[in-house]
């Protein structure tokens, strides 16, 4: 009954004191306890992996009892672990294997039975199982093709659970790596499902046929006249299932239908949850499958109408863009646009219909951009009815806003109109703030009609406006600033750090986070973007759409800023104002974006807390940039570098439609942000704050300064002119970027660790300044008859350097090789996953350098990519690396006093108790061999206790206090970090076992 | 993944109710509320699994008593359907006299006070594998 408690109610921390008690019990003589001390297990693994990772082998050793019912249970645990890592568990293949056929053959105990079937759970979860290891895998599938067809003969007596049990062997055979002669049965099964009469089975039919046709769309052929029977069925639930099936084997002929079938389907429903999902698919379908233009546009139509304001907020923009950016065709976008217009048109005389918000924004949108394309319209006309819209009550503010921005547009167009001075007149005393403002824009604007012209191209959505992501054009404004007694910026997180290293409060861990969010939200509220757009399209990362939206939301933005929001800066954004005004449209319309964050100058109070040390920085880094001119590449630093986080964030959403285009301008952010390595004091008091600054620069940074007189010492250094020309690719536009700016000094250029390249022997070895860090043995990972992959990991200082080899065996050269790593939750490879070699000589080597960073703390983990290169025909080889914990660790040098201050400082720890074997002997001992392995630093040891510090990378301190008592090591480690203690301790552990 | 599991009588009372992942309390009533309407409002015709929100809903009816599960979309429908009978059979065997617990108020309270804590030993792992013998093996 304990156990019971114990695995229902145990927080986390309180694992560990009751481990050792329920490994005790898996010993248990009664296969009751056995079993509970199992599923107590399962539950910790469930909240927290690490701690349990030892006891796999006993999980093993369960999988193996006796009795059944702990196998069974342990099965739970195979299943998470299975279906977190397959291929870690593929031995074990065989096993489940053999357990499953005992089950089928009925060799468990008659208690196991229901209705006759044996241990129906149990098989549905082997089967699980087993179509989890054998996922395209030949192998592994290989074992198991007579099981299941054992498993699918003996399934035939007629009860549900055996329908049960079918369903599951059904979803495992398309799983695994297919076999013809098992398919076929299998369809035979789903077919006998659909035909059913009773309507459970059906439905389960249903369930699998649509998982089955991702892989063979002729079985839904087959069952054409039963997937009609149930579109029409009376229960929602089938037609619900149906469509979800019709989904998947949609294609540009049958699209037509689908979709129609699928409306009628979202106009009966009123569950929001369904409304959401359905939309969202009827608008893929339409935009990968339309026929023709008409039909997509009133499938929008349709779709925004019924779908209203729940549905998801890319809908609508993602059609916006599509408007904008059109296909390849020019005409056929014009005939689109111009369907669209008309289409709107007419559905906006119908008076008294009400229109979800969302609807009516998206065609106020297309009215205002493309009303020109109607040629027999008077515009006149359209504005009448945009107006009547703004009077009506149920639009909102945020819509009108929109209707206002269409009104603005079309009436740069017209010479002058009756309707847009009513319009003004009336607007200009509303109590909406943000309508007046947009009347009394209007208004100016209709005063002077060239500057509207050019403010308001017509047509001009999508033209691509380049963002200037440096704000190189202040760097005037900052340098007079500078010069009249103003402190250089500094990010966010640099002034975290003094207050928190004043504080000693060194709790690092949350940062990263806090200061990403933070600097995009205030980027976004700074927007204010009128035309309410969704924050998740902003980050969409096409440049295009951002400055479709700065089109249509522009000169409000520039009006609003001359304003101030800030209030503390109201002379700053004074001049800015002034400046922007002479400013081309596109720079005005980026300057606002960003105007927000500008406001880099520091409160007074902060620069008096200047601390010593810094003073001194600023001191040299100033000496350093002398020759610039300026001080502001201090203050850009910490823009850029957010800049390249949250582009980065973007592609990650992206990734599938803008990956090329995010990354460049991932690139282009990065290059003003220069690194300042040799200006770090080495004052061991505040270590850790500048570490960690240091380290952030370092491994962010991407660019460099090459002016002559400034030399930094870099292990990363690297020629120019090499480097230059094989940049050339990813350097898109950079001069055109830079074109305006005044730090011409600036050459911009990468040192990515990824591009440096280099000729080396056939025969793998470090360049010289890597190899005199520590580092691994140059293993191979993968080869093939002409190339071969080697890697070599080393440990500097400052993260954790990935050398990859790439050799030629063959005697021609080869072109165009590709290394791509999978992203991983785990670990994050700084600039990007892909390394690209253009060509590899015969008989050489090249080699590219990767830094991998901890993203998510596990004691192990995989990160694994591949390599395709194209000889005669592409050929494609993957592999795969493992990384430990320990790779990620470094020694923290620290005073045994600051250890103390640290320690209370704290609050995540973790204790555990080892027994030592004599060999161990002294604790001295003990620690040495801790410090070898996992590369701690020892602080002092006194008598039988001990301290040591280490930090993970970049600098997550973790702190170790260890006393030794009659054979017994008591390890007591505490971090600011939550996860790290466990992982930590549980490399201790298999480092004291091992030695 | 069993997310809850519930026993409801046709009144939309909750005679039972238990979660494996953890929902509010008061979000609770109101789950419970939402579910309940669902499963009554369908006949008998109708199949006996619902989606809703994003998961599903696998119902069984007994006399005026409604066992719902609660399931995530990767679960095998048809297994917990028959996971719900294989549960009222041990609840028939374990309270010999009970037939369904609802239906006969007097035997039904006495029943319905002692299923609380055998579902509690049942039910704590997620996905139970259940077993006639796991229900029967005396406390």
């Amino acid at each position: 009954m304990a156990l019971t408690v114990v695995s229902q109610i145990f927080p986390r921390e309180m694992i560990p004191a009751v481990l050792p008690l329920i490994e005790d019990k898996l010993q248990h003589s009664k296969e009751i306890i056995r079993r509970k001390a199992v599923q107590a297990l399962y539950k910790f693994y469930l909240i927290a992996p690490n701690q349990v990772q030892h006891i796999h082998d006993k999980f093993r050793k369960a999988l193996c009892d006796r009795d059944v019912g702990v196998m069974a249970a342990s099965l739970h645990i195979y299943l998470k672990m299975v279906k977190e890592n397959a291929s870690g568990y593929k031995g074990l293949t065989e096993s489940f294997v053999t357990i499953l056929k005992q089950v089928v053959g009925g060799k468990l105990p008659i208690d196991f039975n229901y209705h006759s079937v044996p241990a129906p759970w149990l098989q549905i979860q082997l089967l699980r199982i087993l179509g989890l290891l054998g996922k395209d895998d030949p192998r592994t599938s290989e074992l198991m093709y007579d099981v299941l067809d054992e498993s699918l003969r003996r399934a035939e007596i007629n009860h549900n659970m055996t329908y049960a049990i079918l369903f599951e062997c059904v979803q495992t055979i398309y799983t695994i790596y297919p076999k013809s002669d098992l398919l076929e049965k299998a369809a035979k099964c789903i077919g006998k499902f659909v035909r059913a009469s009773k309507i459970n089975l059906k439905y389960l039919g249903l369930k699998a046929l649509t998982y089955v046709v991702q892989q063979d769309p002729n079985l839904a052929l087959q069952h054409q006249m039963t997937i009609i029977e149930c579109l029409d069925h009376p229960d929602p639930i089938i037609k619900r299932e149906t469509l979800e099936l019709l989904y998947r084997i949609t294609n540009e002929q049958n699209v037509t239908v689908i979709v129609q079938k699928m409306l009628d389907y979202l106009r009966q429903s009123k569950e929001e949850y369904t409304i959401i999902s359905l939309t969202g698919k009827i608008a893929e379908l339409a935009e990968k499958y339309a026929p023709d233009n008409e039909w997509f546009i009133q499938t929008m139509s349709a779709v925004f109408s019924v779908g209203g304001d729940v549905m998801h907020p890319d809908i609508p923009n993602n059609f916006l863009r599509l408007l904008a950016e059109g296909f390849d065709d020019e005409k056929e976008d014009g005939q689109l646009r111009l369907y669209a217009v008309q289409t709107y048109l007419s559905l906006l005389e119908e008076e008294d219909t009400l229109y979800p918000q969302k609807f009516i924004q998206v065609m106020s949108w297309v009215l205002g951009e493309y009303s020109y394309l109607v040629n027999d319209g008077d515009p006149e006309v359209i504005i009448t009815r945009l107006y009547r819209l703004l009077k009506q009550t149920f639009v909102t503010s945020e819509t009108k806003a929109w209707i206002m921005s269409a009104v603005t547009k079309m009436a740069s167009r017209i010479p002058c109109s009756k309707t847009v001075d009513t319009l003004i007149q009336e607007f200009s005393t509303s109590l909406d703030t943000c309508l007046r403002q947009y009347a009394f824009e209007l208004k100016h604007l209709c005063e002077n009609k060239e500057l509207m012209k050019t403010l308001l191209p017509s047509g001009a959505s999508c033209y691509e406006i380049v963002v200037d992501a440096s704000l190189s054009f202040l760097d005037g404004y900052v340098a007079e600033g500078l010069s009249s007694g103003a402190a250089p910026y500094k990010p966010q997180h640099q002034r975290q750090e003094e207050k928190l290293s004043q504080e000693k409060a060194l709790n690092f861990e949350p940062y990263g986070l806090s200061f990403t969010s933070s600097v995009s939200s205030s980027g976004f509220t700074g927007r204010q973007s009128p035309a309410g757009l969704s924050l998740s399209s902003d980050v969409s990362g096409n440049s295009a759409e951002l400055g479709q939206k700065e089109t249509s939301c522009l000169q409000l933005d520039g009006v609003k800023k001359l304003w101030g929001k800030d209030g503390y800066l109201p002379k700053k954004e004074n001049k800015m104002g002034k400046e922007d005004e002479t400013q081309s449209v596109a720079q005005d319309s980026i300057l606002v974006g960003h105007i927000v964050d500008p406001p880099l100058i520091q409160p007074k109070q902060q620069v008096a807390s200047l601390s010593e040390e810094e003073k001194e920085k600023q001191q040299l880094a100033s000496k350093l940039f002398v020759g610039l001119g300026t001080n502001s590449v201090i203050s850009l630093m910490g823009k850029a570098d957010t800049t390249t986080q949250k582009f980065k964030r973007k592609s990650k959403v992206n990734e599938t439609q803008n990956s090329e285009e995010a990354s460049s301008i991932q690139n282009i952010a990065t290059l003003p942000f220069s690194p300042l390595p040799d200006v770090m004091p080495n004052n061991k008091e505040n270590f850790q704050g500048n570490e960690h600054l240091e380290l952030r620069k370092v491994s962010l940074s991407s660019s460099k300064v090459l002016e002559a007189s400034v030399s930094f010492d870099s292990s990363q250094s690297l020629t120019e002119a090499d480097l230059d020309e094989k940049l050339s690719d990813y350097r898109p536009s950079t001069s055109s970027l830079f074109a305006d700016s005044n730090i011409e000094v600036f050459q911009p250029s990468q040192c990515v660790p990824e591009l440096v390249t280099k000729k080396v022997s056939l025969s793998p070895c470090l360049p010289g300044e890597l190899a005199n860090h520590p580092h691994s043995e140059i293993i191979g990972l993968c080869s093939s008859d002409i190339l071969t992959v080697y890697s070599c990991k080393v440990w500097t200082d400052d993260c954790l350097l990935l050398v990859l080899f790439v050799g030629n065996k063959s005697t021609s050269p080869v072109k165009t090789v590709n290394l791509m790593f999978e992203s991983s939750e785990h670990f994050k490879i700084v600039e990007s996953l892909r390394c690209h070699f253009l060509i590899i000589e015969a008989q050489s080597m090249e080699s590219c350098q990767k830094c991998i960073q901890l993203e998510k703390i596990c004691t192990k983990g995989i990160l694994s990519g591949s390599i395709s290169y194209h000889l005669d025909t592409d050929t494609h080889l993957e592999f795969s690396l493992t990384f430990s914990l320990s790779d990620f660790i470094r020694p923290m040098e620290i005073t045994t006093e600051d250890f103390g201050k640290l320690w209370l400082s704290f609050s995540n720890d973790v204790k555990q108790n080892f027994k030592m074997s004599p060999s161990q002997g002294s604790l001295s001992i003990a620690l040495n061999t801790l410090k070898q392995k996992l590369k701690l630093h020892i602080v002092e040891i006194i008598g039988n206790e001990g301290i040591a510090a280490c930090r993970l990378l970049p600098s997550v301190p973790c702190l170790l206090h260890c006393r030794t008592h009659a054979r017994t090591l008591a390890l007591w480690l505490r971090s600011s970090c939550s996860a790290l203690p466990d992982s930590l301790l549980y490399e201790c552990q298999k480092v004291m076992e091992e030695s | 993944m069993i997310k809850f599991f519930l026993m409801v009588n046709k009144q939309g009372q909750t005679r039972l109710s238990r979660y494996y992942e953890h929902v509010e309390i008061p979000k609770r009533t109101m789950l419970e509320a939402a579910v309940i309407k669902k499963c009554l409002s369908r006949s008998k015709e109708q199949c006996s699994f619902i989606e809703y929100k994003d998961f599903k809903l696998v119902y069984r009816q007994y006399a005026a008593l409604f066992i719902v599960v609660g399931i995530s979309e990767t679960e095998n429908e048809m297994a917990i359907y028959e996971l719900i009978h294989n549960f009222v059979e041990v609840l028939d065997r374990y309270f010999s006299r009970v037939t369904y617990p609802k239906s006969d108020p007097s035997p039904g309270q006495r029943g319905l006070g002692a299923i609380p804590c055998r579902v509690h030993q049942l039910h704590h792992v997620p996905s139970v594998t259940v077993h006639k013998d796991q229900y029967t093996l005396p406390e």
